[in-house]
């Protein structure tokens, strides 16, 4: 458990001596070690110190990602990674709170919080490992599996449709939203810079491979591409929609990657900064309201 | 001894809250030391409510069911109250409400009519006939409203107060004391001054009476006292939300009452677990589930206790007046960053949402208690095995330190494992902590006595009932033992403080005698109970026919 990251290249020095228990091909590893990436750079490009990053697991295989990465963290409970990181940035503004969170995790558990940060533009980012099933509870449905998915609770297929969670995340108010893929990993990488670094509530859904549970290589490879330079206008919200309505995570339909949307909002925590600052003598204050009660 | 009880009711709307806490200012004025218990039910308008205020020269901390001036806005308040009025009661009410009665009537319509004032300064009227038939002076009552009617409406309420002056006649009078006029607070302000002193940065909380006008009480202060307040989605971001900024190193506390607490629970685990501090006030009401919101009860005692899944070391500390509330608000919260645990202050409506005359010259300060920080050297590691079982604190964002906070069984580091002398130690080192909690709190008293220890009959009490119990002990000399720490259990002063106890009885506002169970628990006889639970507290009269039955 050392802190060799201080020494030589940052990226290598920040993956943790704890031993990785994922399953072998899980998208997983390309969202570690691309956030490994994208933290050492903006680390290196924006002259971020690396104790200014906290990384939030909720609870699933997706969490583990916050062991595996020598760097602060707040390894939550399941769906509750949101308040917690609100209440880490409105503690310290300088850091850059990242919540790794999962489908089941964020979309069934944790909904609320989901949208009261995006509804708030609470300064933080939310990277979604959208396996589209339950990984460590071993393969049940989520709110994002598709019609019909037959899993371990649902072996007669499901009923339901599935949320899609980009549209949701518009309407909550989210002001930045994009969507990722794990075999996309450059991309993927540039995607977390880009998120990290907004001003305000960001929000990116990572189509995620479950190499054990749900597999879906075949059909992504198929079926995504990459949004273009002027294929969306991404500080517009019909546009963003419309693009973002493409796909459904149910029919087939080509499945955009990319930002969607990306617009500047008064963000939640910075107005309540004045209240705290230059450290204020606390009792002081409480003897003056209380001689002068009423 | 001087003394004087009144009652002002009407319906919910009418601003029976506000004018009863003026007429504790009147008192309070004086010299008078005032507690005031409202009774209000869960709706905005129409229904009952009614104020009940006592003065007296010595502290008092609860109501007695006589009263010598009734304040009636409608019938059901001369009707509900009947029980309340003896001879010598004055029966001030609303004559143009149809009210039967007698006494002297005001024609409230008219007067706000004539002097064209709104609707509430009603009130005023009630204040200043009270004030006349009370022998209280004009200036008096007039430096209270101006104290407390906002500017702009003061003229309309002056003028319809002297109008409500004229109307009644001298019946008794106040002498004025020679003590200081002390402010009258609620529990729930007293608990949030007492946070803001012990270091709190952010309060967190989503409304539940009665817990909610400790919310609102900041929030309006919050400049004033330089904290952020704070109003989330639900009780589960509240307590999340707790924990980030102490993660991040900011001190913050929630608030909450029984269903809120339920959904905080999870959190309360995770607090157990990461080591994060946190403090709760938790303002009991009856339950089960939404039960009586506004009304009283001590039911959630092995709730708080319990409440959390594994086994964690907690701080329960139960105040019993104002004075403690603020000390214990202000203690709770230093010694969680102290041994990084959860504290919960538990009050209820009676205490929370009653006013009280505070005495800050009555407290002792808090000894100030300061989290053990990391020193910088070496390789931090967030859980360190260290002395006491209390590792040093580091916050992200500190140059050569990576804090890992987890709900996961860890090592030192912070780092997930299942192996079994990590999580033997892990176990292990929250126990310790424990430990070291209880050996501190035992250099402070937490189990308080009152009254002749060589009685023969002591009265066990806890909370809110601390006033009605100790005024009540008098009647028959016996001696009262408060337990002001629930958790961890303070065994050896309660051992001490029940040496010789006597016949003993206790006092609760809950159906099933739950510090009694607690008592049990720990090997202690609790004696007999005299348990209420019909939501509301125990008036002194009340408590003394009840004692009477047991240990006369
Ligand atoms: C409150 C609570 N309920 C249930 C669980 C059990 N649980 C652990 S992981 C998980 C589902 C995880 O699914 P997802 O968020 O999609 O993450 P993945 O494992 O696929 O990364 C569940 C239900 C839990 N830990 N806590
Ligand atoms: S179950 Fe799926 S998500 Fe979990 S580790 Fe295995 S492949 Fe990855």
């Amino acid at each position: 458990m050392s802190p060799e990251r201080f020494a030589g290249k940052p990226a290598g020095g920040l993956i943790s001596p704890a031993e990785n228990t994922w399953c072998p091909g899980c998208g997983n590893f390309s969202i570690q070690h691309m956030m490994k990436s994208a933290v050492a750079e903006l680390s290196e490009e924006e002259g971020i110190p690396l104790e200014n990053f906290v990384l939030l697991g909720g609870i699933g295989c997706h969490g583990k990602l916050v062991d595996y990465l020598n760097v602060n963290s707040f390894y939550g409970i399941h769906g509750r990674s949101i308040p917690a990181a609100t209440g880490i940035r409105l503690a310290n503004p300088d850091l850059k709170v990242i919540c790794h969170v999962g489908d089941g995790d964020i979309y069934a558990e944790g909904l609320d919080h989901l949208i009261f940060a995006a509804k708030r533009n609470s300064d933080i980012t939310v990277i979604v490992h959208d396996n589209r099933v339950y990984g460590l509870t071993t393969g049940q449905y989520t709110p994002t599996s598709p019609f019909g998915f037959r899993g371990r609770s649902t072996p007669g297929g499901i009923t339901e449709h599935p949320i899609n969670p980009l549209e949701l995340m518009l309407a909550a108010g989210a002001t930045h939203i994009a969507r990722g893929y794990t075999k996309k990993i450059r991309h993927l990488k540039d995607l977390f810079k880009e998120a990290i670094m907004h001003r305000g509530f960001s929000f990116i859904d990572v189509l995620q491979i479950c190499a054990t549970y749900f597999n879906l290589t075949d059909y992504y490879n198929a079926h995504a591409y990459e949004l273009q330079e002027g294929e969306v206008d991404i500080g517009r919200f019909e546009s963003a929609l419309g693009k973002i309505r493409e796909w459904d995570y149910d029919r087939e339909a080509p499945i955009a990657l990319g930002t969607f949307y990306s617009v500047e909002k008064p963000v939640y925590e910075e107005k309540f900064r004045a209240l705290t600052a230059g450290k204020p003598d606390r009792r002081a204050l409480v003897r003056k309201a209380i001689q002068e009660w009423r | 001894m001087s003394e004087y009880s009144i009652l002002i009711g009407g319906k919910a709307g009418e601003g029976i809250n506000t004018a009863g806490l003026s007429i504790a200012g009147l008192f309070s004025r004086l010299g008078y030391y005032t507690y005031m218990y409202f009774d209000y039910p869960s709706l905005i308008r129409g229904g009952h409510n009614f104020a009940l205020i006592r003065a007296s020269e010595k502290k008092v901390r609860a109501h007695r069911t006589p009263v010598d001036v009734l304040l009636a806005f409608d019938q059901k308040t001369i009707d509900n109250h009947r029980d309340r009025v003896r001879d010598g009661t004055t029966v001030i009410y609303d004559a143009s409400q149809a009210v039967k009665a007698e006494g002297y009537g005001l024609p409230l319509d008219e007067i706000r009519e004539e002097e064209k004032a709104p609707p509430i300064t009603g009130n005023s009227a009630m204040l200043g006939a009270l004030a006349r038939v009370a022998g209280i002076d004009r200036g008096v009552y007039e430096d209270v409203l101006r104290a407390t009617v906002p500017a702009k409406h003061l003229e309309a309420n002056l003028r319809v107060a002297r109008r409500g002056y004229d109307a009644a006649g001298e019946v008794f009078t106040v002498e004025p004391l020679a003590a200081p006029a002390l402010p009258v607070l609620t529990g729930n302000e007293a608990a949030g001054l007492g946070l803001v002193y012990g270091g709190l940065e952010s309060y967190v909380a989503y409304p539940m009476t009665p817990s909610s006008n400790l919310l609102h009480f900041l929030a309006a202060r919050a400049e004033d006292l330089a904290i952020k307040v704070l109003h989330p989605e639900n009780e589960i971001s509240v307590i999340l939300m707790a924990l980030g900024l102490a993660y991040a190193g900011e001190k913050a506390a929630v608030g909450t009452s029984g269903g809120g607490f339920c959904l905080m629970t999870e959190g309360l685990s995770l607090a157990g677990m990461s080591e994060l501090p946190v403090t709760i006030v938790m303002g009991q009401r009856p339950g089960p589930s939404t039960g009586m919101p506004t009304y009283t009860a001590q039911s959630d005692l092995h709730f708080v206790l319990n409440a959390g899944q594994g086994e964690f070391p907690r701080l329960v500390v139960a105040p019993g007046d104002l004075e403690e509330t603020y000390a214990w608000s202000a203690t709770a919260l230093m010694l969680s960053w102290k041994y990084q645990v959860p504290a919960i202050i538990l009050t209820d409506k009676t205490l929370a949402e009653g006013a009280f005359s505070f005495d800050i010259g009555a407290v002792a300060p808090p000894p100030d208690q300061e989290p053990a920080l990391w020193d910088g050297a070496g390789e931090y590691r967030r859980y360190a095995r260290a002395e006491g079982g209390v590792s040093p604190l580091a916050f992200p964002g500190r140059e050569g330190a990576v804090v890992k906070v987890s709900s996961y069984a860890h090592d030192e580091a912070g780092f997930t494992t299942e192996a079994a002398d990590d999580v033997r130690h892990l176990q292990e080192k929250m126990l310790a902590k424990g430990a070291s909690l209880a050996a501190e709190l035992a250099t402070y008293p937490v189990v308080k006595v009152y009254g002749p220890h060589d009685a023969g009959a002591t009265i066990i009490c806890w909370g809110s009932q601390k006033g009605v119990c100790i005024e009540a002990a008098e009647r028959f000399g016996a001696q009262v033992v408060q337990p002001l720490i629930l958790a961890p259990f303070p065994v050896r002063q309660w051992k001490e403080a029940m040496i010789g106890a006597g016949r003993v009885v206790c006092v609760e506002n809950n159906a099933t005698g739950e510090l009694a169970r607690l008592l049990r628990q720990h090997g202690f006889d609790p004696g007999r109970p005299v348990l209420k639970y019909d939501g509301r507290p125990f008036a002194v009269d009340e408590l003394e026919a009840r004692l009477g039955e047991v240990i006369a």
